[in-house]
Formats: structure tokens, sequence, C-alpha cells
């Protein structure tokens, strides 16, 4: 299995110490990426006779290692700036640097590169690969990255047992708890060992003792392997788990002050 | 990302419903298969005329007399005994395409051997028969020039005569009788089975014309009709128009006078009934490709029932870092798979069907290599052909929509 070779590859390879297969799952890594920054942004919605500005030119840095949450009502555009930040979608005007790269202008299949080699997703609906073993769903960023077949095996095994459910592998999702589920699903957004981690209301699905559990060891995570984490919710109590609160309304930033009282896990 | 990665995912994609990758797979199984046994129809109906023709010679011209043509008004006025052996002699010397002649005359006639009697055609010809015809005798020998010089009771058998006369036991030198008068076997022919109109060739008996002239039709001089072999294959077309021009010269025939004799060619017989047996197989074909058609249609529909049925999984895909180009490869190829292991089927099916055909119809049926290789190469278009749209279509969602789908 080789890997594709292509332009954004390079660009990637060359810039990205993400991607150049830093062992970031097994212990601290001293090197700081997963800095972002955007510039005035903006993202405008034609929807045929109205237009909707969702993000109406939006500045943000956030150095590389930080834990983020994000809050705000619905419409708030908090949904908007995170699919921005994961490079799903891109905006209308404005910059978006990501570890000093502009990827606002960059095409599909850039953006697709982009998100397997420097950014995890997480969901409120984990989002795992239905019909599809815990091993494969965990494997699959790897194919698209082209990790070599032993490589990507050492670090489903590893990933499975950062993730506390090493027993579960060939188990399919359906068979899992919620919890158990968005452990698979941190797995594998873990797994081509990203810089930044985008979390949508990771707890949103699950009760609030998971929840707790989940939210601690993304925290620890955070300070572990200094992985960017940014994290929608409009839960207080799961935002208290950020160094950083963002509170959004109406496309912009109406504050965003460092968390005195986070919580810590004991 | 390798290629067989993704092909790999939309095999465990397919396995993953079985039951509906077997039906959409069935058109082109169908397809395939009917294609293949239609063509295998269509070919063998086509080597058999060509084998027939072969074993004629393709150098062969036949000659009739003139009421052979013309039933109703020539047949009145009487003009039937227009051709002779030396009208048949003359070809040689005068045509230069013209390479060896036999008339023919023929008979059918009760022959019998000890206690065994068996009804059959007799057929009258000179010694350069089994070179005009390209058949060889087993057993024995043919008669020679002096035997049909002399109008010999001589006898030459074929296989299927042999058979019903003499069982296992040797006929060479032995007597039969045909038609009451006592002839001596000579030779038996080798076995040359049916013709392409279905007749036993080789329930026949030779012997020199001149034996049948004298002997059964009563000592007349002229002949029904005779074979011609030109130079060479080619020649065919020029020895006609001589073996015409000549025969109006001996014949009298005046400019404005028909002809009173009919010179045909195999290999225009040949034609003709190859033409007529590639439209045949086109026919066939194309009708069966119909179905290929419907086939393919099929996977179409079935691959965008996937695609928005999978949509959620596109969106998941496209987040963990798939690319537009790895989704549209994953599901063209899905459809390949389909169309590829239909493909395969349906050969199989094809072939079953072909034999079948000839085993229960019992009509000649040949499967070409070629057909082979095609009908895989076009069920693999189909799938391209039919698939790209699809997965055009998947490439093409927009990741964040398809991860909201529900």
């Amino acid at each position: 299995m080789t890997k594709t070779p292509s332009s954004s590859f390079d660009i990637l390879a060359s810039l990205s110490p993400a991607s150049s297969g830093a062992p970031r799952l097994n212990g601290a890594d001293s090197r700081v990426s997963g800095i972002i920054s955007l510039r005035e942004v903006s993202k405008t919605y034609d929807l045929g006779e109205v237009r909707v500005e969702a993000l109406k030119g939006l500045s943000l840095e956030i150095t590389g290692g930080q834990f983020v949450a994000i809050m705000g009502a619905s419409g708030s555009g908090k949904s908007t700036m995170l699919n921005i930040l994961g490079c799903l979608d891109r905006p209308s005007s404005g910059v978006y640097l990501l570890d000093g790269v502009d990827v606002s202008t960059f095409s599909a299949a850039q953006r697709a590169d982009i998100r397997n080699q420097k950014i995890g997703f997480i969901f409120q609906s984990f989002n795992l690969l239905a019909r599809t073993t815990v091993w494969e769903n965990i494997e699959a960023p790897m194919l698209y990255g082209g990790v070599p077949k032993p490589e990507r095996a050492k670090r489903i095994e590893e990933a499975l047992k950062v993730v506390g459910i090493p027993e579960k592998a060939k188990a399919l999702p359906n068979q899992l708890s919620g919890g158990q589920q968005q452990r698979v699903a941190v797995a594998r957004a873990l797994v081509n060992r990203p810089a930044i981690l985008l979390a949508d209301e990771p707890t949103g699905n699950l009760d609030s003792a998971t929840s707790e559990e989940i939210m601690r060891f993304l925290q620890h995570l955070n300070r572990q392997k200094q992985i960017t984490l940014v994290m929608v919710t409009h839960e207080h109590d799961i935002a208290a788990y950020a160094s950083r609160i963002i509170h959004m309304k109406d496309g912009r930033i109406l504050s965003d002050e460092v968390n005195e009282e986070m919580k810590r896990d004991a | 990302m390798s290629f067989w990665v993704i092909v790999r995912i939309s095999l465990k994609a397919l396995s993953r419903n079985k039951i509906r990758s077997v039906l959409t797979m069935l058109g082109i199984i169908i397809g395939v298969g009917a294609v293949i046994a239609m063509v295998s129809v269509g070919q063998g109906a086509q080597r058999q005329v060509q084998e027939e023709i072969a074993a004629m010679g393709t150098n062969t011209l036949m000659v009739w007399t003139g009421s052979m043509r013309s039933m109703g008004v020539r047949g009145g006025t009487g003009t039937m005994n227009t051709l002779t052996a030396e009208d048949f002699e003359a070809m040689v010397y005068e045509c230069p395409a013209v390479k060896a002649v036999s008339p023919s005359a023929s008979t059918m006639g009760q022959v019998v051997f000890g206690d065994q009697n068996w009804s059959t055609r007799v057929e009258g010809y000179n010694e350069q028969l089994p070179a005009l015809r390209n058949w060889n005798i087993v057993q024995g020998s043919f008669f020679d020039e002096s035997h049909v010089k002399t109008a010999a009771r001589v006898a030459v058998l074929g296989q299927t005569v042999v058979n019903q006369l003499f069982g296992g036991s040797d006929p060479v030198g032995q007597t039969i009788r045909i038609k009451n008068l006592p002839f001596r076997v000579l030779g038996v022919l080798d076995k040359k089975g049916f013709n392409a109109w279905g007749r036993d060739q080789d329930d026949t008996i030779m012997v020199p014309y001149t034996t049948v002239q004298k002997k059964f039709q009563g000592g007349v001089l002229y002949v029904q009709s005779g074979m011609v072999g030109a130079a060479s294959a080619r020649a065919t077309y020029a020895a006609q128009e001589q073996i015409t021009a000549l025969l109006r010269q001996r014949h009298r025939l005046g400019p404005f006078q028909d002809d009173d004799f009919t010179v045909r060619n195999l290999s225009e017989i040949a034609e003709t009934a190859e033409a007529t047996n590639r439209i045949m197989t086109t026919l066939l074909a194309s009708i069966a490709a119909v179905s290929l058609l419907v086939g393919g249609i099929g996977i179409m529909n079935i691959m965008l029932v996937a695609v928005s049925e999978r949509t959620r999984e596109i969106g998941i895909r496209m987040a963990i870092g798939a690319r537009p180009g790895h989704v549209r490869v994953q599901f063209l190829s899905e459809s390949i798979v389909l169309c590829v292991c239909g493909g395969i089927l349906g050969l199989a099916l094809g072939v079953g069907g072909s034999v079948g055909i000839s085993q229960f119809l019992g009509w000649p049926t040949l499967i070409s290599p070629n057909s082979i290789v095609i009908s895989i190469i076009f069920s693999g278009a189909i799938g391209i052909f039919f698939g790209y749209y699809p997965a055009h279509k998947a490439a093409g969602l927009d990741p964040i929509e398809a991860l909201r789908y529900e």
C-alpha cells in the first residue's frame, strides 16, 4: 500500500510535524502545532431569496495545545465556525491559517487531506460506520492516509488501549454502549495523530456519568499530548472542562475568557 | 491510498447486502448469458455452413441442365436433356480455369447384401470425384478411368450403408446387389456427417456415372448435372464465365436465347448462406443486448439508491479524509465489481445454455474465445458507464450536508 503521490500530500509533508509520523500517542510531544488563526472570517449562505450571514467578520487565535469551549445559542454560528475550523467548509471571505498555512483557498481534495492528517472529529452522534467493526472504523482514516498495514495494526491496538476498550476490536458499533461508541470515535480521531481535535457536542447523546468520563478523558488527552481541542457545547458543565471559553452570538464573538474555575481530574 | 484498498471497501459494502447485490447482478447475468448463448448458436450455424462448403471444396462449381432452373416454361419444351458427358470433357480442354470435372447421374435404389437390405441414393460420378469433393477413401480404393469407360458394375460405399449392410465385417471385395444387379465393392468412403441441410452424406453408394446411365436410366446419353473443379478458389468466377461461354457455343444458343443450363458457384452459395447467418446472429445478439442494457440500467438504479441510502457513510468518510476522488472510485468499483461478477456468472450461464441447446435441440453451437473476452470487457464497460453518474453524484456531496443526512 503506497501513499498516493499528490501535491497536497507534499504540502502536508513539508509543513506538518503531525503528518511526519511523530509518535504522539506514545507520550508527551514537545513540539507545539495545531495553531489556529481566523482573520475577519465571514460565512454567508445564499438560500435563494434570503442570505443568511452565519459568521460576520470573526477573528480568533488559538495557540497550540489549548482546550477551547465554544458556547452559544443555536444559530449563533458556532457550528459554522467548527465546520470551517475542520476544513469541512470554506469561509466566504477572510483567511483561515492552520499552522501558518492559508487553507481557506484549498480545493476539496486538499481539504480532505488536511482533515485526514491534521484534524480529528468527534461528533454528538458518534458517526461510526454502521455494520463495520470497531477495528475497521479506526482503520479507515489510515487507509485514506496511506499508512502501511503493519503500522495500521500497531496504531489501532494502541488507540484501543488508550481509549480503554482493547477487547472490543471485533465488535460492531450497535453492540456497544454510547460511551463505548464515543471512545471508538475518539480512537478513530486520534489514529492519524492529528494536531487538532474538534468535538461537536461530544456528550450530547450520553448520560451524565459517561459524559464526565469522556470529558475527563478528553481533558487528559489535551494535556498529555498537547493536542489543540476545540469543542462546541451548550452545557456549562461540559464547557467547564475547557481552559478557555468563547461565547458566540449572531455570528460574532460575545466574550472570550480564560476559565478560572476549570474542572480538573482528581 | 491504494486502488486495491478501495476495491476491498467496495467488496465489503457489496457483501453486506448480498441479496441485493445478487439481484442487481441478475440483469447482467441474464444479459451476458443471452448474448453468449445466442451468438454461439449463430456462430455454430455459420461454422457448419463453412465446413460444409469447405468439404464440398471452395473451388467447386455445379452445372445443371436448364430444366432444373425453370420448371414451368422450359421444362415443357423438352430441352432438359441438353448436357452431355462430352460437354464436361470439353470444359477441361477449352476452359483454362477448369481443372477437373465429373458428370453426375443419380438414382434411388434398394441395395441388398446377404439377408440385409437398405434403400439409398446411388450416385454416379467419374474417377475425379474424391479430388473434387475432398473426400477420402478409408478402405480399398475408388473406381478408376477404365471402370468409367466400361460402365463397370463396381461400387464405393458410404459409412452409413456399410453399417446397415455389413455390421462389423469388411465389405471390400464383397458383392452387393443394387436394384437386383450385382456390384463389386471396391472401397469405403470416409465419414462425412450431416450437411447444412440435415442430409446424411454417408448414406450413399458411388458408382461410375456411365453405369447409372446404362443400367438404371435405360442407356441415355445426357447427364442431369456435374461438378467442376476450378484451378483455385479465386478462379471460380473465371471458370463460371468460361463454362457459360463454352456451353452456349456448344449448344448453339443465339444472343437472345436464354441459357439451357445453370452454372452455380459454390462460394457464391457459401457467401449467401454466411450472410444469412450473420444477419441472424446479429439479430439474435442485438435482442439479447437489449436485456444487457436493461441490466445496466438496473445497476444504475441500485447504485443511485445506494448513494442516497449511504449519504451519511459518505459524509463520515469525507470527514475522516476521503477525497471526492476516493468516494468516486469506491462507488465506481462497486458497480464494476457487480457487472464483472455478473458478466462471469452470465458467461457460465451462456456456456451452459449453449451446451444445453446443442444437447437438447441438436443445434450446432460454437463459443469463440472472442465472445468470452468481449462479454467480460463489455460488462466492465457497462459497470463504468452506468456506475459513473451515481459515483459522480456521491463524490460531489457536501460533507456537512452528508453528515447531517438522516
